[in-house]
């Protein structure tokens, strides 16, 4: 098994968090892990995006020409995830800010209304964590059964008491996943 | 033995294999992209009670690491291209007083100022002895965050057995990605080799000891000179190192290091499944370059793949006598060839 | 018998290359004094540049390091890190220190480096064959400037006092210029250059020495005629004295050297 995944948002969605927990949960779920990020010249704003692979393989182009899935967290990055996704790739796309529908007709298209479900949750800065949930249970590639001991690692310990509703976000959007 | 393995950029895992290698004194100036490993350096140097200075200088930095190296401490430094051009004097300086340390250089895109994306356009800086004179240095380059800490961490080993600079040639990528990563025990410091050599500590030695590169008498210096060929000439007995897939029944062989390497496998397993003979060869040791092996294939069709527009596909028709046909197809200004690149460019060989 | 003068045990007995009247041997000797009379010799370290002084590593008896023109401060900054129990010694010509090493002297100074440079000025490229040095008087005779330093022209400016401008940084504790033109000056220079090594030894910050001295070859004089000059061109210029003391209080060796 090897999955491809591009992610692309604009700066303080959290684009590059969650492609670094995906590779660090398939990390510790025994997987061969590449993450590669890349931000635009502005901190808050820009561009962001990140090239994550997870493989039982060992990983050979660390670069992710052709995705077997991206994720479209903003209107912005449609156009260039609809422009690498491999044929009959995945694409999941946060509905709450991408209204418009793909042109893609050969992909698997998962809507998922992140920003709505991470503002119920109580910040809309869960909408990644969501979109997380939703890409593990498209692809099935990291199961993220590991993830809160991760988390407890990855977050400074006041952050700790994010925890749960982190794991409510994933969850949630394990489950809008039909 | 099973390592525990953590997710790290490989800028710093470089600095974590350092430290593990016993790097007494770190010596830097800040620079994209790897400016991780100096910070990196700075913490855990530190935090370790050793030497680290952020110099004023990628200059004065090489030359610290040449006056720690004197004294016979594992010293290391790290840039980025137009970083390290800074730093040819003193590699030059170290290679002509025999002084071991070890020199990392994620690469970008050059030349002058350039980009600060990924890059392998300092092969030739880096494997013909990038400053004046006449000399040669190792030259390690890493495919993996892995690799990186694995080779960093033999680097400082390598250095001290021959007593010449040992350089890290990984590019962007390898320095900004993120792998996993597991790391060996931290080397017992009576594992090191003597340096009976180097200057401080005399306890009344008999001769003083000069760290000196200085040889003002031409037929003097012709003989030292020959000394230190002799010396290569025995690495590129036993030092070269190379990866190779497939090569005995190739039709074509790709060959790339580093980041382009790894493009190469993904094409070559892609060329595989379409029923193509392609085969991947490696080196992982660019200077002393695993020219023995290179030439064994010597006849075969190759295809050298790099992020320049042509460095090390010289070194492939060097060693391929000029009996093989070899093409190139590059990347340049921080562009990273695809594998659809590659395998466009493979099927385009084979007309196929 | 009391031996109260001989050759200094951390000089070896050998004839230098240096010509007739230079600077370059005094000081090699004050330096090798005051090592013996610290007892220093099997942990002392030189760093010797590029310039006539690179020859030195030939003529002490202890350890040596040669580094890049102009570097010198930046492996010593490394040497004296790696050895803070021994006594590392920067030895600098005008052209090293002033011109192409700047950086590096600026930067060791400002970061107190701990150990003790000798800058050796005597207003000339020596090895190169008396081109002009950022030391350079106006006015003053050398190969690239045929008609005299001009500050306009020929591209090295004004004369620097290298004291005086490292004597802002914070990270400079001593600093002295002498001379080695008469008796007297070699009395007090020696007095400095102990003073020097021994705030090093205590750990104390920068401490630079500039010794003004002769270098009649490339002045195209004779050697006393050499002496006479630095006393009549150079120390109006360079004023000799100790420029900034700031080490903690100890018993003054300066005055009972020069006694």
């Amino acid at each position: 098994m090897t999955e491809k995944t591009f992610m692309a948002g604009f700066g303080g969605q959290g684009v590059v968090s969650m492609g670094q927990l995906w590779v660090y949960c398939g990390m510790k779920e025994g997987l061969e892990v590449t993450f590669f990020p890349f931000y635009g010249a502005e901190k808050r704003g820009g561009i962001a995006r990140a090239s994550v692979i997870v493989s039982t393989e060992e990983i050979s182009s660390p670069l992710v020409s052709a995705p077997d899935s991206a994720v479209v967290m903003n209107m912005d990055s449609l156009p260039l995830c609809e422009a690498i996704l491999k044929q009959g790739g995945t694409l999941i796309i946060n509905s709450s800010l991408v209204k418009v529908d793909t042109k893609r007709t050969d992909a698997r298209v998962v809507k998922v209304p992140c920003n709505e479900i991470a503002e119920r949750i109580g910040d809309v800065k869960f909408a990644n964590m969501v979109m997380m949930g939703a890409l593990s249970k498209a692809t099935g590639a990291v199961k993220l059964d590991k993830l809160e001991a991760v988390l407890k690692t990855f977050f400074s310990e006041s952050k700790h008491k994010f925890i749960p509703m982190n794991m409510q976000a994933i969850q949630e959007g394990a489950d809008a996943v039909g | 033995m099973a390592l525990e393995k953590r997710l790290m950029k490989g800028n710093e895992a470089i600095g974590e294999a350092a430290i593990r290698a016993g790097c007494d004194a770190y010596f830097g100036y800040p620079i994209t992209p790897q400016s991780e490993l100096i910070a990196y350096m700075a913490k855990h140097m530190l935090d370790a009670k050793r030497v680290f200075i952020q110099a004023e200088s990628e200059v004065s930095a090489i030359n610290m690491v040449y006056g720690a190296g004197a004294t016979g401490a594992r010293a290391m430094t790290s840039s980025s291209s137009p970083g390290v051009s800074l730093k040819q004097e003193g590699i030059s300086y170290a290679c002509g007083a025999d002084v071991p340390m070890v020199v990392v250089n994620v690469a970008r895109s050059g030349p002058g100022l350039g980009g600060i994306s990924p890059a392998q356009g300092d092969y030739f800086q880096s494997t013909r002895g990038g400053g004046h004179g006449d000399y040669y240095h190792i030259v390690l380059a890493p495919k993996s965050v892995q690799e990186a800490a694995d080779l960093t961490y033999e680097a400082f080993d390598l250095a001290d057995e021959w007593r010449m600079p040992a350089m890290i040639l990984a590019d962007g990528m390898i320095g900004q990605m993120m792998e996993g990563v597991s790391f060996p025990e931290p080397k017992d410091p009576a594992t090191r080799v003597a340096k009976p050599w180097a200057v401080g500590n005399r306890n009344g030695r008999k001769d003083v000891n000069h760290v000196d590169s200085t040889h003002l008498v031409p037929e003097e210096f012709e003989q030292a000179l020959h000394a230190r060929y002799a010396r290569y000439e025995e690495m590129k007995k036993v030092l070269p190192r190379f990866e190779e897939h497939f090569v005995e029944d190739a039709d074509l062989i790709l060959t790339a290091y580093g980041t382009s390497a790894r493009v190469c496998l993904g094409a070559m397993q892609m060329a595989r499944k379409l029923g193509l003979k392609v085969g991947l060869f490696r080196p992982i040791t660019l200077w002393p370059y695993p020219e023995k092996r290179l030439g064994e294939l010597e006849g075969k069709r190759f295809l050298a793949v790099e992020m320049s527009m042509g460095q090390m596909v010289e070194d492939v028709r060097l060693y391929t006598h000029g009996k093989s046909e070899v093409s190139f197809y590059g990347r340049c200004g921080g562009m990273i060839p695809t594998e659809e690149d590659v395998l466009a460019e493979i099927r385009k060989i084979l007309k196929k | 018998m009391e031996l109260i003068y001989g050759h200094p045990k951390s000089l070896k007995p050998i004839q230098t290359k240096y010509c007739p009247g230079c600077g370059h041997g005094v000081i090699h000797r004050l330096i090798t004094e005051v090592i013996d009379e610290m007892g220093m010799q099997q942990k002392s370290i030189i760093l010797n540049p590029v310039g006539c002084s690179i020859w030195a590593s030939i003529y002490f008896d202890f350890d040596s390091v040669q580094v890049p023109h102009g570097r010198t401060p930046a492996g010593a900054t490394a040497v004296k890190r790696m050895l803070p129990d021994h006594l590392v010694i920067c030895y600098q010509g005008d052209g090293d220190l002033a011109a192409i090493g700047t950086a590096e002297a600026v930067h060791a100074a400002n970061r107190g480096e701990k150990f003790t440079t000798i800058f050796v000025n005597n207003a000339i490229y020596g090895m190169t064959g008396g081109q002009m040095a950022p030391t350079t008087l106006v006015g003053q005779k050398a190969t690239t400037a045929p008609y005299g330093r001009d500050p306009d022209e020929a591209g090295m400016g004004y004369p620097i006092r290298v004291l005086e401008m490292l004597a802002t940084l914070a990270g400079t504790k001593y600093l002295a210029r002498g001379a080695v033109n008469n008796a007297a000056n070699v009395r007090k220079t020696k007095g400095y250059i102990k003073k020097a090594f021994e705030a090093q030894m205590r750990g104390e910050g920068s401490s630079i020495v500039e010794i003004l001295s002769q270098c009649p070859t490339n002045w195209a004089i004779s050697p006393v005629e050499s002496v006479g000059w630095v006393e009549s061109a150079m120390i109006p210029f360079y004023a000799l004295g100790v420029v900034k003391d700031e080490l903690a209080p100890v018993a003054d060796t300066v005055k009972e050297a020069s006694k």
